[in-house]
């Protein structure tokens, strides 16, 4: 083995326990609910609370329907920025970072002044439309994730000459987006997607301060109260995360038309 | 009347203008060729007709009726893209079937169609591979099948086989051919490959700087090519500049030899400076028969090419190749060597237009 390889693994080594150690540590403390013995307690209690189902169903489905509504507005826009607009994309990606620049407690204080209950639009009204003004805050702040995923994916094929081809075809826009442009993303989509459920299912911001019962705020809450459980909750989330990283890594293996053609 | 009609077709961008003045009938089932190099406007003209280009002005029309403003979806054209453009995403049968598809046609009805499509281009038991799993050649031929399975009135084809490697080209070019007589389908394609050009078209449309330089057959725009610029992207040929002697016997004087023309000098004044154009193969080292036209000069270069010998004889300022079939049994001239270099008056062509440059 060369001086080289060494110091490689060496660094190798030093990363990995920089990362696993305190999830190894987290773990290992999660098991200590009983005293002397290693058990699952903790975990059996957590899953066991309602409310940590109905947090969790709420997180998802809210979760879920900001995917679509990402969708929905970022595949068309990044694709035809591409098509049509090519000198507006450094615009555009400049709007789509905001959210990582401007806090988010900025941002719902905005939306709080914007459409609170006095309002033209009072969206937080009811629990419902407030709902509905979450799920779009959540779309904001995934919104440069989703946004670099469609567009990466959108820059890996000749958006230009499928859409010349499929037109020549007979098919009209909806159809190209569809059947043509849409299949061809679809593990960019699928990361976006799975990045933005990532998001969604822990953020604990924009959630507490529009009061709803979110994911994010019950892990707070468990944490500010319970001591072995948050560390059960935490290697649950994190469990979730990585099962979408996952996810990701085996779509990005299947799409078809990964494998270079034999010219 | 053709079937698709061109008239004063103009395409202007912001600070330049990619075609002018087009016009052009191309009849039902003739196979033309836009031949001309990168940037002289063929391409554009035929993404106007595709649709894909709005027209600056000027109207196309599809057997009488104006498609001009008519968004690409509903032109019933075909097109060919020279990257292949097959969707990735598709199997080989789901791409030739897809315009079928999209076009709402029964299921029973598609998969015979598409069937025969695989079998018109010879790929009858690819149907369930997908592009990746294709060679090249054999993606442009999917695409070719995908853009004639709607069956469309106009094939446009954009570069086909410039992405392939020259045998596949060569094959495939005859493939396209045999195709289109077999279907009779009106057909445009787009080249600056002039063998392509010669060996496909029934006509030819030589473009330069947005505008058509001459439109004939293969035979006329290689053997009478009406401008320097065409008898120069056409094949190989030598111009030569002459001072106008005679119009009236059709005498020219280059580098101070006098030569004859058969024609083209009608109209010339004595002393004026017109090109004249000579083919290498028209050219020959032995004495004329009867009354042609000779030239002394010296040899200045000798190509070895194989079954040819393409000698460079200089007369002064000007200079004219010539092409001999190799003779194993005979040393071909070296360079320096003074000889007198013959061709028929018939082979003068004499181009339009005062000599520039």
């Amino acid at each position: 083995m060369t001086r080289r390889t060494i110091g490689s693994w060496a660094v190798m080594t030093l990363g990995v326990l920089y990362f696993f150690l305190p999830l190894l540590a987290t773990f290992e403390f999660s098991l200590r609910y009983r005293r002397g013995v290693y058990s699952f307690e903790a975990y059996r209690i957590v899953l066991g609370d309602p409310r940590f189902h109905e947090t969790f169903l709420y997180s998802t489905l809210l979760a879920l329907a900001t995917i679509v509504v990402g969708v929905l507005l970022v595949v068309p826009t990044a694709y035809w920025i591409q098509l049509r607009l090519p000198r507006l994309r450094p615009t555009v990606e400049f709007i789509t970072l905001l959210p990582l620049v401007i806090p988010a407690i900025v941002l719902v204080f905005g939306y709080l002044r914007i459409y609170n209950s006095s309002s033209i639009l009072p969206m937080t009204a009811n629990d419902r439309t407030t709902d509905l003004l979450l799920m779009f805050s959540y779309v904001t702040l995934a919104m440069p994730y989703m946004y670099r995923a469609v567009d990466a994916g959108l820059r890996a094929i000749d958006v230009r000459t499928l859409t010349e081809a499929a037109q020549s075809l007979g098919a009209s826009w909806g159809t190209i987006l569809l059947r043509v442009i849409l299949p061809n993303v679809q593990v960019a989509v699928l990361s976006g997607a799975f990045l933005t459920f990532a998001i969604v299912i822990g953020e604990f911001t924009m959630a507490s301060l529009l009061d709803r019962p979110a994911f994010g705020p019950y892990l707070q809450l468990i944490g500010a109260n319970r001591a072995y459980e948050p560390a059960a909750l935490a290697v649950i989330t994190f469990a979730i995360t990585w099962g979408c990283m996952a996810l990701i890594q085996v779509l990005g293996r299947r799409a078809p038309g990964k494998t270079a053609g034999a010219h | 009347m053709g079937l698709l009609e061109i008239s004063g077709l103009q395409k202007k961008f912001a600070l330049s203008t990619a075609v002018e003045h087009f016009e052009l009938d191309v009849a039902r089932g003739e196979f033309v060729s836009f031949l001309g190099p990168s940037g002289c406007g063929k391409t554009t003209t035929l993404r106007m007709i595709a649709g894909f280009e709005t027209p600056s002005a000027g109207a196309i029309r599809i057997d009488g009726v104006d498609i001009t403003r008519r968004p690409p979806n509903r032109r019933n054209v075909g097109m060919v893209f020279q990257s292949y453009a097959l969707f990735p995403n598709m199997t080989v049968a789901d791409n030739v079937g897809f315009g079928l598809k999209v076009a709402k046609k029964p299921s029973a009805e598609i998969g015979p169609r598409v069937q025969e499509m695989l079998e018109l281009i010879k790929l009858p038991a690819l149907g369930s591979r997908y592009p990746y799993q294709l060679s090249g050649g054999q993606q442009q031929r999917v695409a070719l099948a995908r853009a004639l399975a709607i069956q469309p009135k106009v094939l446009l084809l954009d570069e086909p086989l410039s992405a392939l490697d020259a045998k596949i080209r060569v094959s495939l070019r005859n493939e396209i051919r045999a195709i289109q007589r077999k279907l009779g389908i009106t057909t445009i394609y787009v080249t600056h490959d002039q063998e392509e050009a010669l060996s496909l078209s029934d006509r030819i449309v030589v473009m330069r700087d947005g505008r058509v330089e001459q439109i004939g057959t293969p035979f006329e725009i290689y053997n009478f090519p009406r401008t320097g610029f065409v008898a120069s992207f056409v094949g190989t040929l030598s111009i030569l500049r002459g001072q106008v002697v005679d119009p009236g016997r059709g005498a020219i004087a280059i580098d101070g030899q006098e030569i004859l023309a058969s024609e083209g000098l009608a109209g010339a004044r004595a002393g004026e400076v017109r090109s004249v154009a000579l083919r290498p193969e028209i050219v020959s080292l032995h004495e004329p028969a009867g009354s042609g036209n000779r030239m002394r000069g010296t040899v200045e270069d000798v190509d070895f090419l194989g079954s040819i010998v393409r000698i460079r004889v200089r007369f002064g300022e000007n200079a004219v190749s010539l092409d001999t079939f190799n003779n194993p049994n005979a040393t071909p001239p070296q360079p320096g060597q003074a000889v007198t270099v013959s061709f028929p008056r018939e082979a003068v062509l004499v181009l339009e237009g005062p000599a520039t440059g």
